[in-house]
């Protein structure tokens, strides 16, 4: 900690004998720039802009020197070597003021500095109180997204309540060290709180394997991957709610490893293994210690022209199910997405068609009490249009059989428009017509209202 | 049932063997003794093989005539990340929304946030435009660090290059003289050319112009030039009736005549605004590669400057 002042002690006296350096220059010229104005002003602005061009390039060696001592202080404090993406930050942050200071200084008002006025330390060690309080630089990025849905119609099938805030997701995200990053994703729902993802990343593995620790949505197809908020539709295919375990989908505390890979002919290869601990909503559930699930995935992708790709992938998923450690579920998936956005009309225009298909072998009890493997198949076909910058419309196809009863098919048919105030809020309407296995047809519409607070976050793809 | 774990181990097992097969699919690894430089943009690539030459190998991420704030984060990016030494990024939340995520799943330790291969371009360069007190989104898109087009100054390009300069020596010490050379030569032709420039958009100091979005603070400022207004309300959101035409009363009352526009926004907009003030729309280019011929950073100003003053001529 002494050496810390010590150093900061020597750059500020630095600092403040190159302010004293050369702000009577600064001055000087100023004056001489004053006195001409009178005799001619065309002359003189150009004068006048080229002094404050030489002022702004003498001020900006001056704190290319300070950086460098800046990076040295970083350098040497070992401990601090994790703050580097952050300070790198506040070192542009603090350099920009500090350049505007100097434009600023041309003006008389602000042509009298006096040596507290040091560029540098301002905004990189404002201190309240303490040596911890700088650690709010290291704070997590944190957003928080609302999803407010409304529904009218009827639905004896899968009632859902009129007005519901049915999540708020709050997302705290940072880097942890040069190694890892961590990502968590709380969801606050109706019923309670749930770590809908929590797990770190480890970006620096050798052979150029990215794995994962934690509680995650499993690499299981598409739309399982995806965030409530982040569906290109308010609720979730039938196929997902039937054989993937509804809305929570297969997500489970475990270990994943990805790795990609240079294919031939420009395929872009990925492949994932995971292992869980066995439990998932209703799909999984380990009954044992030794229970765990596991879930391979492969994704095959390809850019067919500079607008338009194929995104392909096979999934597979096995664990135990709520009848007994003896009894398997085996989940087959495959996807396709074509994806068509020309890069100059990226904004107003694209398209998204994307397949999904599911199999599903869950061993259980027959009638006459005996193991029977019962084969049920879903999938779901959504296209999806941006119309312009604002609008977006899509429809959905939706057919499931149920899991534990294929004989039993639920069919569906949902079309969807989104409106984007901007990039941070949706106000979407769903019109869906379901038709259920039971005999009974469902009319809904859904309203929901998507916002989101804070960090800006990735956009999907 | 204790048989499915040996099982499920097999199948683990397997998988890996797998992934282990295919990792002996050759990549395409770039030629000895060449550092990988990827870019975010073209520009920052245009200045790497300046100061590059022919020791270096490099490739852009986005393209010249895309919005660098919504380019998709494509998997076929990670296969140009995986396997790169250096990654130069615009930084200031510019690529927030795409880089993020290609940088984690790249799986190349030499590339991520802090790594000696992480170079983030802003550092080096005068940035505008940055909020002081409360930024809230009430401004649109704002980018709390500043206005990230600032590579659109050539004084910039030159800060930049040499930050690249430096890195480049940093990584590969070799070839040091080579790339303090080539630097020179930049500097000398760079700042030739700008002198050039300077003395083409001096008769057009002062001029006031109008720009779609708000991608030109560093170009205005060096060339002299005054943006007096924008056809987007607010940074990111779309022009509405109403701010159209308030900016249609700003351009008639202080006689403004040119509209820039980026070669990625819609034109309706910018179009009916100059009929309504009898001003002209005006294509520039924010990158190199945004139309065939601009193919290096000189280019890059030398086509712009050109299409300003025609405008401007013709708009007098």
């Amino acid at each position: 900690m002494g050496k810390i002042i010590v150093v900061w002690t020597a750059i500020l006296l630095l600092s403040a004998a190159g302010g004293a350096q050369e702000r009577p220059s600064a001055s000087e010229s100023l004056n001489s720039g004053n006195t001409k104005v009178s005799t001619n002003p065309v002359s003189t602005e150009d004068q006048r802009i080229k002094i404050l061009e030489d002022q702004v390039q003498l001020l900006t060696q001056q704190l290319s020197l300070l950086r460098g001592e800046f990076t040295s202080l970083r350098e040497a404090n070992a401990a601090a070597a994790e703050l580097g993406p952050r300070l790198v930050l506040t070192s542009v942050h603090s350099e920009s003021a500090t350049l505007s200071e100097a434009l600023g200084a041309n003006t008389p008002a602000a042509a009298s500095p006096t040596p507290q006025d040091n560029p540098m330390q301002p905004s990189a060690l404002q201190t309240y109180g303490g040596a911890t309080s700088n650690a709010k630089l290291l704070n997590p990025d944190i957003s928080m997204i609302g999803d407010f849905i409304g529904t009218v119609g009827h639905n004896s099938v899968v009632p859902s309540r009129s007005l519901e805030l049915h999540e708020s997701e709050l997302g705290v995200q940072a880097i942890i060290d040069p190694y890892s990053r961590g990502d968590f994703f709380l969801s606050f729902g109706e019923q309670g709180v749930n770590v809908e993802e929590g797990y770190v990343t480890f970006t620096s593995l050798p052979k150029g394997f990215v794995a994962r620790v934690g509680k995650m949505r499993a690499a299981f197809g598409k739309v399982n991957t995806i965030h409530n908020h982040a569906l290109d539709y308010i609720d979730r295919p039938l196929a997902t709610v039937n054989l993937l375990g509804g809305e929570d989908g297969i997500n489970d505390a475990g270990v994943s490893v990805t790795r990609i890979f240079a294919g031939p002919k420009d395929w872009f290869l990925e492949g994932t293994a995971q292992v869980f601990r066995g439990d998932s909503a209703d799909v999984f559930q380990a009954n044992d210690r030794k229970d765990v699930s596991v879930v391979g995935h492969f994704r095959g992708y390809k850019d067919l022209s500079e607008s338009t790709n194929l995104d392909i992938g096979f999934s597979y998923a096995r664990g135990h199910n709520n009848m007994g450690s003896a009894f398997l579920t085996n989940l087959y998936g495959a996807d396709t997405t074509l994806r068509w956005k020309p890069l100059r009309r990226a904004v107003y225009n694209s398209l998204m068609w994307r397949n999904e298909f599911f199999w599903s072998n869950r061993d259980q009890l027959s009638s006459a009490i005996t193991r029977v493997t019962e084969h049920a198949f879903g999938l779901y076909s959504s296209l999806n249009y941006r119309v312009n910058r604002r609008w977006t419309v899509g429809g959905r196809f939706d057919r499931s059989d149920r899991a534990t009863n294929s004989a039993l098919t639920d069919t569906g048919f949902s079309s969807i428009v989104t409106y984007w105030p901007s990039e941070f809020s949706q106000i979407r309407g769903q019109y869906r017509f379901g038709r259920y296995a039971e005999g009974v047809n469902a009319n809904e519409f859904l309203m929901q209202v998507l916002f989101v607070l804070g960090a800006h976050g990735a956009h999907p793809f | 049932m204790t048989r499915i774990v040996p099982i499920l181990w097999k199948r683990i097992l397997s998988g890996l063997l797998i992934l282990a097969l295919l990792n002996c699919f050759p990549a395409s690894v770039p030629a000895a003794n060449k550092l990988s430089v990827v870019t975010a943009t073209t520009d920052l690539a245009a200045l790497v093989q300046e100061v590059g030459g022919d020791r270096v190998e490099v490739d852009s991420i986005a393209r010249g005539y895309q919005d660098p704030h919504f380019v998709e984060a494509k998997p076929s990016f990670l296969l140009k990340l995986r396997k790169t030494d250096l990654l130069v990024i615009v930084g200031l939340e510019l690529e927030i929304g795409w880089l993020p995520p290609l940088i984690q799943q790249s799986g190349n330790p030499k590339i991520q946030v802090g790594a000696p291969g992480y170079l983030d371009a802003s550092r080096f360069a005068t940035i505008l435009e940055i909020p002081t007190g409360q930024v809230t989104r009430a401004e649109g898109d704002v980018h709390p660090l500043g206005n990230p087009h600032y590579w659109l100054d050539p004084e910039n390009g030159l800060r930049i290059a040499k930050g690249i300069k430096d890195k480049l020596i940093e990584m590969h010490p070799a070839d040091a003289d080579y790339f303090a050379q080539r630097y020179a030569s930049f500097e000398q032709r760079l700042k030739q050319a700008d002198q050039q420039w300077l003395a083409e958009m001096k008769p057009y100091a002062g001029r006031k112009i109008v720009t779609y979005h708000r991608s030109w603070p560093n170009f205005a400022q060096h060339f002299h030039l005054d943006v007096d207004g924008y056809v987007e309300p607010r940074p990111g959101i779309p022009p509405s009736p109403q701010h159209t035409v308030e900016l249609i009363q700003l351009m008639k009352r202080d006689g403004v005549k040119v509209i820039v526009v980026e070669p990625y926004f819609d034109l309706k907009t910018p179009n009916s605004i100059a009929r309504e003030t009898g001003g002209q729309v005006v294509v520039l280019m924010p990158s190199v590669g945004g139309e065939k011929e601009i193919t290096d950073y000189f280019k890059l100003f030398d086509y712009d400057i050109a299409k300003l003053k025609q405008a401007f001529d013709t708009t007098k």
